[in-house]
């Protein structure tokens, strides 16, 4: 998996455009990973069932793919636990605040042409560039 | 009149279908995710094509869905309200890019990765729910604090 992949890169994303897709104009929801998960906490009826089908279904595409191609998961990585820890921290605090992530706001906001989305995309993946630069001492 | 069990089952799909979308494009991969974010040493482009692909198709759909007054399965759409570039917009972004930067995980694939049964997942994923959490606790006790200033103003 590593090295440039355009045709599968260029495959998975069709297959994430199908998703945010059929999401949208059948339920009228936006696929954005981080608000699905943030907004389950609280939310009652069908505002929490249609997060937790889209969320299980999501679990068990990983249980899938582990059975049948874990390759996709990648080398194990030499990330340590602590930073896994802050990481996740930052990446949760974040897109609360910002209000979405590479699927809201990446995807879904720049397929609907929100100024938001392209400028929180351009942001996100801007400092992300500046901390892989940081942590592997690029600068 | 909305039909919740079919929005359940198209639920569903498209979560499996997004799982499927992310290891196809290489997304459930943290080290390929740094390697696209490692502009200044050895870039890989790739993800860069898994935007394009999903922007290519959602930028119809949504023209689409933009057009409709309801959703296909009935209810209404759910359709962000915010329109303007602010300040917790920058602020959370910037966070956010720093802990994708440093996990190679962002909330999409950390959660398709939980299936891979390995500690590094289940770490990250625990962590962004702790501050998706603790961030909403505090919004929460500040929107508290601005309405009950107003109330000793009025």
């Amino acid at each position: 998996m590593m090295g440039f992949t355009p045709v599968g890169s260029t495959l998975g994303g069709l297959v994430l455009g199908l998703a945010i897709s059929l999401l949208i104009l059948f339920d009228g929801r936006i696929a954005g990973i981080s608000g699905i998960v943030g907004r389950s906490f609280g939310a009652r009826g069908a505002e929490l069932s249609w997060r937790l089908y889209f969320l299980g279904g999501l679990l068990l595409g990983g249980l899938l793919w582990r059975l049948l191609s874990p390759g996709v998961f990648g080398a194990p990585s030499s990330t340590g636990l602590p930073t896994l820890a802050i990481g996740g921290l930052l990446v949760g605090v974040g897109t609360t605040i910002g209000n979405g992530c590479t699927s809201g706001h990446g995807l879904c906001g720049i397929s609907r042409l929100s100024p938001r989305s392209v400028v929180a995309t351009l942001v996100f993946v801007a400092t992300g560039m500046l901390t892989v630069a940081v942590t592997r001492g690029r600068l | 009149m909305s039909n919740a069990k079919g929005k359940n089952a198209v639920a569903a799909i498209c979560g499996l279908l997004f799982a499927l979308g992310l290891g196809l494009g290489g997304m459930t991969n943290p080290l390929k995710v740094q390697a696209f974010l490692d502009v200044l040493g050895k870039w890989d482009p790739s993800l860069m094509f898994v935007m394009g692909g999903g922007i290519a198709v959602g930028v119809w759909t949504f023209r689409a869905a933009k057009r409709r007054a309801h959703p296909l399965l009935g209810g209404d759409f759910g359709w962000p309200r915010a329109t303007r570039v602010d300040a917790p917009l920058l602020a959370g972004a910037a966070i956010f890019g720093v802990g994708w930067g440093l996990t190679g995980y962002c909330p999409g694939p950390a959660l398709v990765a939980v299936g891979a049964g390995r500690i590094g997942p289940v770490v990250a994923v625990s962590s962004m729910v702790l501050g998706m959490l603790a961030t909403q606790a505090v919004t929460r006790r500040r929107a508290q604090a601005t309405s009950a200033a107003a109330a000793r103003l009025t």
